[in-house]
């Protein structure tokens, strides 16, 4: 028995989820419900359990860390963090359609982490660059905003599907006007957003003391650094527009969207397209 | 206020229109530093983007954006919005939090939106007391004052907060003054004293000792005002062949006095007098150093040998050399040493750097140990303003927290005696959290019914 058994059932049970929530939302049972729920609890927990346990198997092979820190080990904790925010919000606001447009981003995480090309499942050793406890904090940091961040964007992907249902006056009854009322999504957007800021924000300090303790260098514009705060500087904008303008609705859900891409170019297009100092993170 | 209004430069600068516009140029231009690589030699852009293109860049001094004189205007503009957008609102925060609240009218707080009246028993002064303590045991201290027709009690907390705001915009200037502070381009520009703020680089070969290192930015050398040795430097390897660290022993002197040694890593720079010294690259050589002692005598050689070039070592009566070498990467692996004492066959064997060989001669027992020199390269900074940075950013999160998480809430009670019968009107507000105090207002009113 190893970690990679837990991995393979949290990304089965997210699969399941993802089915269950979307069956929810598409046939309005609300039988279906609470599969979703206990099948997202589950993966979660295998999930924290397979997090555990290689992170135990990598002191087994003599060369311990916390599992943070490749492309593989930071997507899994990604999709752990989703999991987590999700059910958070789904035990405090008591609504289960939201994880029809959350969970199957758990799952995308998970399932890329396990089956793309080019993505290194081994626990190997750390670089010199790499051992660091500012690693941790930031990685840590980062990814519990990416979260956040990835629940907004589903938000404002419901957001938009609600609007056009409001827009052509469709029935409450039908598909799209079963989403919850647009107060309420606009208004989970919008925290959100401002929780995923608060440690995006925290993500970059870290990652700039980080590299400060590395290279003498807290800032040195490469493109990973940049990108993220081009991120930052999107969610300020969304922010400030929201509360000093009064933005809301369709503008915010637009942003929550244009944000989230950006946050998964500043994790896979800067490894993938563009290259620089963090280019580790693409074995 | 009303005259600075008119001023059309405060106007433009005090919206928030501009701020949501400056934010957008920032992160749109901001792009094109990741795509077009940063400081190449010109001759890269001509030859990836044509010369006419290339010379566009350079003028718009594309291939150092960062630096570029308009990116620098962008970011003034962005401070300057800052500065004056917070200072244009401070006074209004300052007003919300030390206005006297026991002047609201009675019937503003009739129409507010969280409010309760609750008839009570007894006299109006009995309910003041009855409502003030209650209230205070929830943790709400009042205020009050006596009305025409009734006492208005009055509690607030969280007032402070609604300066958290102006904390997450200050961290945002003093992280920036941080950066000017440390900059090396203003050190040698502006100040005219490259010495005050620099980030430069230094090899030192190993048991060699420097006093100056060299400038990034003018490639000058630049004097550290004391000495640096290089002790030692080594490359550590995980099993599976990986690296697993960089390792430097440096001393530092001071007139020819040791006054530090410190093992440095990458992670683990020394820092001396606010210069720090980071672990950041190396550079073998194709030179050993051997070390040999005689047990016999007792005396021992350290040499800096050459590869394949033969050392005499006439105290000791031997001759020795490196005749052969396998690598790993640019590091030697192991080395073949030829030992002889000029009795019979001269010794050959393989050794690993810093594995020791004992030698049997017919004239006495030698012990050898060899390594590989390398020097060692060091990154070196100066950073008068990390401090600042650092500051800012702690400042920045306790402001955001505050900004994004607490809020500034009131509760007023106003106790009346209409026809006869005695009602405590409760009315609350909070500038957000809304739906939070909400329910803390509806306990509480509840809790007193
Ligand atoms: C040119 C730049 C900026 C300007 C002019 C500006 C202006 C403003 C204004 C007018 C407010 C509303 C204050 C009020 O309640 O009366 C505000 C709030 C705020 N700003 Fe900025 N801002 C700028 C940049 C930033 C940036 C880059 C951040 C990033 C951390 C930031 C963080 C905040 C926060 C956290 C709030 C409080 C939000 C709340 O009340 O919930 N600001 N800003």
């Amino acid at each position: 028995m190893n970690s990679s058994l837990f991995f393979g059932i949290t990304t089965l049970a997210y699969l399941f989820a993802s089915v269950f929530y979307i069956a929810l939302f598409v046939f309005k049972n609300r039988k279906i419900g609470p599969v979703g729920t206990a099948l997202t609890i589950l993966g979660t927990l295998t999930l924290t359990i397979a997090i555990g346990f290689r992170w135990y198997e990598s002191y087994q092979i003599g060369i311990g860390h916390a599992p943070l820190t490749n492309m593989y080990e930071s997507l899994v904790f990604f999709a752990w963090c989703i999991g987590l925010f999700y059910l958070f919000m789904e035990y405090k606001y008591k609504n289960k359609v939201i994880g029809a447009f959350v969970l199957p981003f758990a799952f995308a995480a998970m399932a890329y982490a396990s089956f793309a090309k080019g993505i290194n499942q081994e626990i190997s050793p750390l670089v010199p660059a790499l051992q660091s406890n500012w690693l941790i904090a930031h990685v840590v940091t980062c990814f519990i905003g990416y979260g956040a961040f990835a629940m907004a964007a589903g938000l404002g992907i419901m957001y938009l599907l609600k609007k056009s249902a409001v827009d052509k006056k469709l029935p409450a009854n039908t598909l799209l006007g079963s989403l919850p009322d647009l107060r309420f999504i606009d208004d989970m957007t919008y925290k959100t957003i401002v929780f995923g800021f608060l440690w995006l924000s925290a993500g970059i300090i870290t990652g700039a003391i980080w590299a400060n303790e590395a290279w003498g260098t807290y800032w040195s514009w490469d493109p990973k650094e940049t990108w993220s705060i081009i991120t930052w500087f999107i969610y300020a904008l969304t922010l400030h527009a929201r509360f000093t303008r009064g933005w809301g609705g369709t503008r915010i859900a637009w942003l929550a969207i244009i944000g989230f891409a950006s946050v998964i170019f500043t994790y896979f297009g800067v490894n993938f397209v563009l290259s620089g100092l963090h280019s580790y993170g693409s074995n | 206020m009303t005259t600075q209004k008119k001023n059309p430069f405060w106007a433009l600068f005090s919206s928030v229109k501009l701020a949501l516009f400056l934010l957008f140029i920032l992160a749109a231009t901001s792009i094109i530093g990741t795509v077009v690589q940063q400081n190449k030699p010109p001759q890269f852009y001509v030859e990836v983007y044509g010369p006419n293109l290339a010379r566009l860049m350079q003028t718009l001094s594309i291939p150092d954006m960062y630096n570029s004189w308009w990116f620098m205007i962008l970011l003034a503009l962005f401070s300057l919005n800052l500065i004056v957008c917070s200072l244009e609102r401070i006074p209004n925060a300052w007003r919300l939090v030390t206005m006297d609240n026991l002047a609201t009218a009675p019937e503003r707080l009739q129409k507010m939106g969280m409010r309760k009246a609750v008839p009570v028993q007894g006299t109006v002064s009995e309910s003041v007391e009855k409502t003030a303590s209650f209230l205070a045991d929830k943790g709400w201290k009042t205020d009050r004052r006596d009305l025409e027709n009734g006492t208005l009690l009055f509690s607030q907390k969280g007032g402070w907060t609604r300066f958290g705001v102006y904390v997450v915009h200050s961290s945002i200037l003093i992280i920036l003054l941080g950066a000017i502070i440390g900059s090396p381009r203003l050190a040698n520009s502006l100040l005219g004293n490259p010495l005050f703020a620099f980030k430069g680089g230094v090899n030192i070969p190993e048991t060699q000792q420097t006093d100056v290192i060299y400038s990034f930015l003018t490639q000058k050398p630049l004097p550290l005002g004391f000495t640096v040795r290089c002790d030692s430097f080594d490359i550590h390897y995980y099993p599976n062949g990986m690296v697993k660290d960089y390792v430097s022993i440096l001393t530092v002197l001071e007139n020819g006095q040791e006054v530090l040694t410190k093992k440095v890593v990458v992670n683990e720079p020394l820092i001396y007098n606010g210069i720090t010294f980071y672990q950041s690259s190396y550079q073998p050589y194709q030179d050993f150093i051997l070390t040999v002692k005689s047990e016999e005598t007792g005396l021992t050689t350290t040499d800096l040998v050459p590869y394949a070039k033969q050392v005499t070592w006439k105290e000791g009566g031997a001759r020795f050399g490196i005749i052969n070498m396998e690598r790993r990467g640019e590091a030697v692996s192991r080395f073949k040493i030829w030992f002889t004492d000029d009795q019979g066959e001269p010794a050959k064997f393989w050794l690993q750097p810093g594995r020791k060989a004992v030698i049997e001669r017919p004239s006495g027992t030698y012990t050898l140990s060899a390594k590989q020199l390398y020097a060692t390269g060091l990154q070196v900074a100066k950073d008068p303003g990390v401090w600042w940075v650092y500051i800012g950013c702690g400042l920045m999160l306790v402001g955001l927290v505050i900004a994004f998480f607490m809020s500034h809430r009131k509760i007023w009670a106003l106790i009346r005696e209409e026809d006869g019968k005695v009602t405590v009107l409760f009315a609350g507000s909070a500038n957000k959290n809304k739906l939070g105090f909400e329910k803390t207002f509806t306990d509480l009113v509840e809790g007193m019914e």
